[in-house]
């Protein structure tokens, strides 16, 4: 990888650079009851409005590669049956600027389900091909548990990633675009000084984080644990809203649906996001619910993160970003969920 | 310096390692129903066959795969293929008017135009049964999977040792494929049947299926499980009593087949909703090995 160092003046000149591409970052969205900014990724065509000293985003950039609503294909009817069109939605290559490290890395495993394994998805991997990433460095939350992930760095999937290092940033090169791009403002090779503040921030940054989640061993636990009174307990708490999928990074769960248009000369075939949380997740027709508790539903949710994935990928799902229990209305979060199954402070 | 990042066309040759499956992601076939024929009350078995000829040669399937059927702006669902695979292009499907898209196509005439996406999923292992005794077990609905290897064994009869098809429903009202009794028995298979409530016709035995399946055991006596695969398919809760009966016996349980069944969206382990404490069922399943179940926690 090359490294590059430049002045914090620089980085509103990269953008301009940039910006003549779609461009999407965190903005401030509103505030909550405290007074306390909300962010959120929108587009952005100033770098005025781009907050990157936000703390996390409500949504995660999910939605810009897999959209809440989605139309698959469209149906035409003619004189001897109907033609099917099918249409990637791809709107054009576009900038993620401020990506932190657990939204990297939860494209990175979303990649290895929906792009690399059998049956890639081409309405994933058209819009993911079209993204450039500047990554930048965080602060570790309450809630932020991606170092116990192994995602608190960003190792791929970035062209671009920027470490604050007090009056510089320092710059991880990994595209010939990203190196293009650096070529048009001022920037210098890092010296030794400047590595050694690099390595500083990370050690400052991982002395910060407070929650954690015991990963030893956690698929053959999340077997034995499978009757667990544990579960019982979080799933009276839990009300099946399907908020935690909604703002994961990874959750990628969907169902199809499909109506007429209102002339009835066609018809369009509409893939909706779903939540392993909500009743009719598993219910077929006629009535049968495969998981018609809601213990049964949220243990599925933690089953497929933290034990099918793991067994397919060799990695978890979840980033530990932490969003899920930040937004759950029944404060349901991750680290507590899977210490009570593991048997601790129950 | 033109600063625009290029367009990259996910289709483009070299783009992507798996080109085909990118491109052939959301195809389906355009499928005509070539005829229909009611079976019960509530089911009808539909004959469809792909429209385009040179399209019809290339679809294949292994018995126990599905398909998804779509009807464009009503749905689309799986289904299990119940004919045989010998047939390029053309599959028959038995099918149970219960929800939106089967109450639909239960209206629809032949000659009418659906789309076919598929085949997806396992197979029941016809190939590696060769040789050995096949005992067939089904419950209700689980002769619809079940028929495709029925089908495929009686085609191939002489490459299997003794065949045995236990098949029980509710009534005799619901026993599907009445009409081919009589055909299977003529390829040396013993065919029982076995009803929970008889009406006034019924002659036949009447209890669960695993009565037959008892008794059956009792007469083979310690040869039973020798050298026998055996196919279980029916609801979950049939799964446990004979599953774990054939055991007992001694199938060992690699030697052991179930077909599930679970909501699915898109046939290709992208939805999870077919997923399975940990497995997609269309991608390793529909057909599992008993040992694979057992180590599935609830599937069944």
């Amino acid at each position: 990888m090359i490294f590059k160092v430049f002045g914090k003046k620089e980085l509103p000149r990269l953008f301009d650079v940039i910006a003549v591409n779609r461009v999407v970052g965190p903005v401030q969205k509103g505030t909550d009851k405290n007074g306390s900014p909300l962010h959120t990724f929108g587009e952005v065509r100033d770098f005025a409005e781009l907050s990157l000293d936000y703390k996390t985003t409500i949504l995660s950039a999910k939605r810009f590669v897999l959209p809440f609503h989605e139309t698959l294909c469209t149906f035409r009817v003619t004189e001897n049956g109907w033609e099917k069109d099918v249409d990637f939605n791809v709107r054009g290559p576009t900038v993620f600027f401020g990506l932190h490290a657990c939204d990297i890395n939860a494209f990175n495993r979303l990649d290895k389900v929906l792009m690399e394994s059998v049956y890639p998805t081409p309405y994933y991997a058209s819009k993911r091909k079209n993204m450039f990433i500047i990554g930048t460095n965080c602060e570790p939350q309450p809630y932020c548990f991606c170092r116990s992930m192994g995602t608190d760095t960003a190792l791929h999937g970035f062209d671009l990633f920027l470490t604050d290092i007090g009056d510089r940033y320092f710059a991880e090169v990994q595209s010939a675009t990203a190196y293009n791009f650096l070529l048009q403002i001022k920037t210098a090779d890092p010296k030794e000084k400047d590595h050694q503040r690099y390595m500083d921030v990370v050690a400052e940054k991982n002395k910060k984080f407070t929650a954690h989640v015991d990963n030893t061993d956690l698929t053959k636990i999340l077997d034995m644990e499978f009757q667990s009174q544990a579960w019982k307990e979080w799933g009276d708490k839990c009300l099946s809203c399907g908020t935690c999928a909604n703002v994961c990074p990874t959750c990628y769960c969907y169902g199809v649906e499909e109506t007429v248009d209102m002339n009835a000369t066609g018809a369009r075939k509409i893939k909706s996001l779903h939540s392993c949380n909500l009743i009719d997740f598993a219910e077929v027709a006629g009535g049968h619910n495969f998981r018609p508790e809601r213990h049964s539903r949220l243990k599925y949710r933690y089953y497929h993160k933290h034990r099918g994935f793991v067994e397919a990928f060799e990695e978890s799902l979840c980033v530990g970003c932490g969003r899920c229990g930040e937004a759950c209305l029944a404060d349901i979060t991750v680290p507590e969920v899977i210490a009570s199954v593991r048997g601790e402070g129950h | 310096m033109d600063n625009r990042l290029p367009l990259v066309d996910i289709m483009e040759e070299g783009t992507h390692r798996r080109h085909d499956d990118i491109g052939s992601f959301e195809y389906t076939y355009k499928a005509e129903i070539m005829n229909i024929y009611p079976m019960t009350a509530s089911e009808k078995l539909y004959q469809i066959q792909i429209i385009e000829p040179d399209r019809r040669n290339r679809f294949s399937f292994q018995p126990g795969q599905f398909v998804m059927l779509e009807i464009p702006g009503v749905g689309e669902a799986p289904f299990s293929i119940s004919s045989s695979p010998i047939r390029h292009g053309f599959v028959e499907l038995c099918i149970r008017n219960v929800g939106n898209l089967t109450g639909f196509l239960a209206r629809m005439q032949r000659g009418a135009q659906i789309g076919i996406r598929g085949p997806f999923g396992t197979q029941f292992p016809v190939g590696e049964m060769e040789g050995s005794d096949v005992l067939l077990v089904a419950g209700g609905l689980g002769i619809v999977p079940l028929r495709s290897a029925i089908l495929t064994v009686l085609e191939n009869r002489s490459r299997y040792g003794s065949v045995d098809i236990v098949y029980g429903a509710k009534t005799p009202s619901e026993l599907l494929f009445t009409y081919q009794y009589e055909m299977w028995r003529k390829f040396d298979i013993n065919l029982s049947i076995i009803v929970e409530t008889p009406d006034d016709e019924w002659k036949g035995p009447t209890g669960f299926l695993t009565r037959i399946l008892e008794d059956r055991v009792a007469q083979a006596g310690a040869n039973f499980a020798a050298n026998t695969y055996a196919i279980v398919c029916g609801p979950p809760v049939m799964f446990k009593h004979v599953c774990g009966m054939l055991t007992k016996a001694g199938i060992p349980m690699q030697k052991m087949f179930v077909s599930l069944e679970r909501r699915m969206h898109c046939g290709r382990g992208k939805c999870c909703r077919c997923n399975i404490g940990s497995t997609y069922t269309c991608l390793k399943g529909p057909v599992f090995d008993y040992w694979s179940i057992m180590n599935l926690k609830e599937a069944i």
